[in-house]
């Protein structure tokens, strides 16, 4: 097992390189920069002036490698001389990265700032999803087309089908337009101090808890039912019938535990999404999480914002996936690692 | 073993319990500070005054020196104040200077070596930190903005000026090399606050980009100050204890962004979540929807910004290799669109009407000029273009030879049919002005291929990129410009000698690369004729030699849209200068 560990570590080093590699190949690259985004109205000599100062033209080997010294050794530095409050050689000298979009502002202070948000609504919203889909998605394939299956077949086709914009803004102009229940912006710094201001910050994550909800539920719900019912077929579920075991404890017991391999795998590998933020709907409510910060550097071209955000997506997407191949593992007993 | 497996599962679960929870909304100054402010805040909270201002695009830093948009010159307009502002009509109306200096006064010497403009600041002026605000404070925010590695965006701003100096604490002088009949540049508007020495003079150069701390909380002198900063998401201001003026009204302003221009509208017209919101480029026929929900109203005002279509004077032709769209003085003129009436009948055939009035509906109205205001700027010579002439753009072509002799539809000139390629940025009303004139060009028989590219790219001035506003390898494009309030600065760049080539780097303003000694001749005089009635008939003659010489076809004098709610009183949207311009005396 531990070997195992060691070599998907290991191998898992020169993958993100290259992924690093490759993003911050396409991203320089692509046409356009950071002042392409200024008025209009601005001199080209003003402009060439603010792309020296962010030192845009250097050679792309140049910007990459001062991105991975940037990245590997300034910024974990950077987060020690934090946690312990000590400064390691010379920390004022050590460049971060910092944003081409808000400059001076280093990267890794946005993401710290937008995560509570992205965590608390996509987080949750996965949570939910998937703690109302697997029972739904059991019920509806021990009883395979009951009302209750054709009922939870319909909401996770519309669920799945009708776009997060669209329901965002339904539920927004319902409730905040016509009903005037929930706002429909988010308040950043709401701070949670009493139980007021916790039901003012629940009623903010209502609507775009829901609407993330409903979409991943569809999913899940879709991919347990249709796992339960490979495996309600199987022998083994006659035998343990035979065996006089109750209903509920052949289901749960045997059925389910088989099925989860197949969800597992859907629910570990849709984590670093979470991290992804959701950028629609993060954008229609106004939730300012990582979706949102990726979205409006990618507008203004803020290559190092962008190029640490993917990258940071990339490591969770490898750590998620080796996750995901040990929970095979713990779940289903004949896989064996080596 | 099978207990072991479980127990991993679980503290997987654990684990990522533990990661939410250590993610929850942080508290993060209730801890320090002491507790019963805390619980005075709670209990005030009912009653306090606070003015929620909505811009669709969140501010990135607040202040206009390091980053260009609006969102972040209005952000720090909110706190960081100039010596003088303008009023929606133009006028100058004194911030931390006590007086507008002028010739009359003797605040201004205009000569022809130099030209210097000397400013008294009004009497015991505070920073918000409580320290004093002094002429040295307006002479560093200078040293600051030219400095060239700070990577200044508002350097425009100090244009020609080669001195800035304290005569006493109360006194600067701005010194400009050359006769300067238009002084008022320097430390004017919303883009050239005056900033705090004290505050920033660890970051002038290329230290400017690792001052985050100053960067996101500058210090000002203005009605608010910062009280916290969110980079792309919200800033609050507090009311401003040591503010010169009448204490403002309000507790607390909250400049959220995010989201689009829809929203925001829909916040403030129809939920009334916001007091006010900015720049509401949505489809006028929604705006006007939103109004019936009676929680606000929609204003607008209009600066210098022109819709207009470039007429490229240089041929694009791609078989041109690297000439296309060259200018090799003058040898290389565009096939049928220099020396002919066929860009006057183009202009001629488009109803600009339908443009301003469907498309742009509160934000746009229809104009024939490319320098639209102030009023005593703009020409009435060319107001015959306000009305759609297609039958006299029809005739002009016949009168001209020009026709159409192989019965296709399309107008031959020299024998070569009339196709123009038309590109403009990606985006839906530029799409759908696009659409409508090609079809009024097919009307003259005039075939147009319609073209656009992401703003990034067109704006962007990535050298290798062919897609760009500045290289032109179209024969017409499409997008806003216009002047500042004096438009010499914006006429400057359409002399013969600002033509971008390939030799320069494709740098230059005279983008649609007309050259006319003509022109030349009369900006050299407008350079030596001081604010008065000669200077407005100069600036108007400019403006017509270059509408008349088909250079430019003006489509719509661009405004600016925004919503209030009905109770917020004493807002006056600006067109010259920020919309926070007299944020001091907002109220409800």
């Amino acid at each position: 097992m531990s070997r195992y560990l060691t070599r998907r570590l290991l191998t898992a080093v020169p993958t993100l390189l290259a992924i690093s590699f490759v993003i911050f190949a396409v991203l320089d690259l692509a046409p356009g920069d950071p002042t392409g985004a200024l008025p209009e109205t601005i001199r080209p000599e003003v402009r060439q002036m603010i792309r020296d100062a962010l030192g845009l033209d250097e050679p792309m080997h140049v910007k990459y490698l001062l991105w991975l010294r940037q990245f590997f050794v300034n910024e974990p530095l950077a987060l020690l001389e934090n946690a312990l409050g000590v400064e390691i050689g010379n920390g004022e000298g050590r460049l971060r990265i910092t944003s081409w979009g808000s400059r001076g502002t280093p990267v890794f202070d946005l993401i710290a700032e937008r995560l509570p948000q992205t965590l608390w609504v996509v987080g949750l919203a996965y949570v939910v999803s998937v703690l109302v889909a697997v029972p739904v998605g059991v019920v509806s394939a021990v009883r395979q087309y009951s009302a209750f299956d054709q009922l939870g077949t319909l909401l996770s086709l519309i669920g799945y089908s009708v776009p997060t914009f669209f329901t965002g803004l339904v539920l927004i102009i319902v409730f905040s337009v016509n009903l005037n229940w929930l706002p429909s912006i988010y308040d950043t710094n709401l701070e949670v101090r009493d139980w007021s201001s916790f039901v003012q910050q629940l009623r903010q994550m209502a609507m775009p808890v829901a609407v993330l909800a409903f979409f991943q539920t569809a999913a899940v719900t879709r991919f347990t039912r249709s796992a339960m019912l490979d495996n309600l077929t199987q022998d083994y579920v006659r035998t343990a019938r035979a065996k006089g075991f109750r209903q509920g404890y052949v289901v749960v017991r045997h059925v389910l535990r088989n099925s989860l391999i197949p969800v597992v795998t859907l629910v570990a590998l849709g984590i670093p999404t979470i991290f992804g933020g959701a950028i629609i709907t993060e954008q229609i409510f106004r939730v300012n999480g990582l979706g949102q910060l990726l979205i409006s550097s990618i507008q203004i071209n803020d290559i190092p914002l962008i190029q640490t955000v993917t990258f940071i997506f990339a490591c969770l997407i490898v750590l998620f996936n080796l996750l995901a191949d040990i929970l095979y593992g713990v779940l289903d007993p004949r896989i064996r690692y080596a | 073993m099978k207990g072991m497996r479980w127990t991993a599962a679980w503290m997987l679960v654990a684990l990522m319990g533990a990661l939410l929870a250590a993610c929850a909304p942080a508290v993060p100054d209730a801890a320090q500070a002491p507790s019963d402010a805390g619980q005075a805040a709670a209990a005030m909270e009912e009653d306090e005054k606070v003015l929620t201002i909505l811009y669709w695009q969140a501010s990135s830093l607040p202040g206009p020196y390091l980053s260009g948009g609006t969102k972040d010159q209005d952000a720090g307009a909110i706190t960081l104040e100039p010596l003088a502002n303008f009023d929606p009509d133009g006028n100058l109306v004194p911030k931390l200077a006590a007086e507008i200096p002028t010739v009359e006064n003797g605040g201004i010497a205009i000569a022809e070596d130099g030209t210097s403009v000397t400013w008294t600041l009004r009497e015991g002026l505070k920073w918000s930190d409580g320290s004093d605000l002094t002429a040295d404070d307006v002479v560093f925010t200078w040293e600051y903005c030219t400095h060239p590695a700070t990577g200044c965006v508002a350097i425009d701003n100090f244009d020609g000026v080669t001195n800035v100096e304290a005569m006493d604490d109360r006194t600067v002088k701005v010194t400009f090399a050359d006769f300067t009949p238009w002084p008022y540049t320097a430390f004017v508007t919303g883009q050239s606050p005056v900033i705090q020495r004290a505050q920033f003079a660890e970051c002038v150069g290329a230290a400017a980009q690792e001052c985050n701390e100053q960067n996101t909380m500058p210090h000002g002198a203005g009605p608010y100050r910062l009280t916290d900063f969110k980079v792309n998401d919200v800033a609050e201001y507090e009311r401003n204890p040591h503010y010169y003026g009448e204490p403002a009204y309000f507790d607390r302003v909250i400049f959220k962004g995010g989201g689009d221009a829809a929203a925001a509208a829909r916040a403030v017209l129809e939920t009334g979540e916001a007091d006010y919101a900015w720049n509401l480029q949505v489809e006028p026929q929604v705006l006007q929807e939103m109004t019936a929900g009676g929680n606000g109203e929609i204003i607008n005002a209009f600066g210098g910004l022109v819709e207009r279509i470039l007429v490229n004077q240089t041929n694009p032709a791609p078989d041109l290799g690297d000439d296309r769209s060259a200018y090799m003085d003058g040898q290389n003129a565009h096939p049928f669109l220099v020396g002919t009436p066929i860009a006057q009948a183009m202009s001629m055939a488009i109803d600009r009407g339908i443009i301003a009035g469907t498309l742009y509906g509160f934000a746009g109205q229809a104009t024939c000029n490319v320098i639209p205001g102030p009023t005593r700027y703009a020409s009435s010579a060319n107001d015959a273009c306000l009305t759609q002439d297609i039958a006299g753009a029809n005739a002009l072509l016949d009168a001209a030879g020009i026709a159409d002799a192989d019965g296709d539809g399309i107008r031959e000139y020299n024998g070569q049919p009339l196709v123009v390629r038309y590109q403009t940025s990606t985006n839906t009303v530029r799409q759908k002005t696009q659409a409508l004139v090609k079809q009024w060009w097919r009307e003259i028989g005039v075939e147009t291929e319609l073209l656009n590219h992401d703003a990034s790219v067109f704006f962007g001035g990535d050298p290798s990129s062919p897609d760009t506003y500045q290289k032109f390898f179209t024969d017409v494009q499409m997008y806003a410009t216009g002047p500042a309030i004096d438009p010499q600065q914006h006429l400057s760049q359409w002399q013969c000698q600002y033509i971008p080539t390939p030799g320069n780097g494709w740098a230059g303003g005279n983008i649609f690369r007309g050259c006319n000694s003509e022109f030349d001749d009369l900006f050299a005089a407008l350079v030596q004729t001081p604010v008065g009635a000669e200077r407005d008939r100069i600036v108007k003659a400019l403006n017509d030699l270059n509408v008349q010489n088909g250079f430019q076809i003006p489509l719509v004098h661009r405004g600016f849209v925004s919503a209030k709610a009905n109770s917020l009183q004493n807002v006056d949207i600006n067109g010259w200068d920020t919309e926070m311009w007299n944020i001091a005396e907002w109220s409800r």
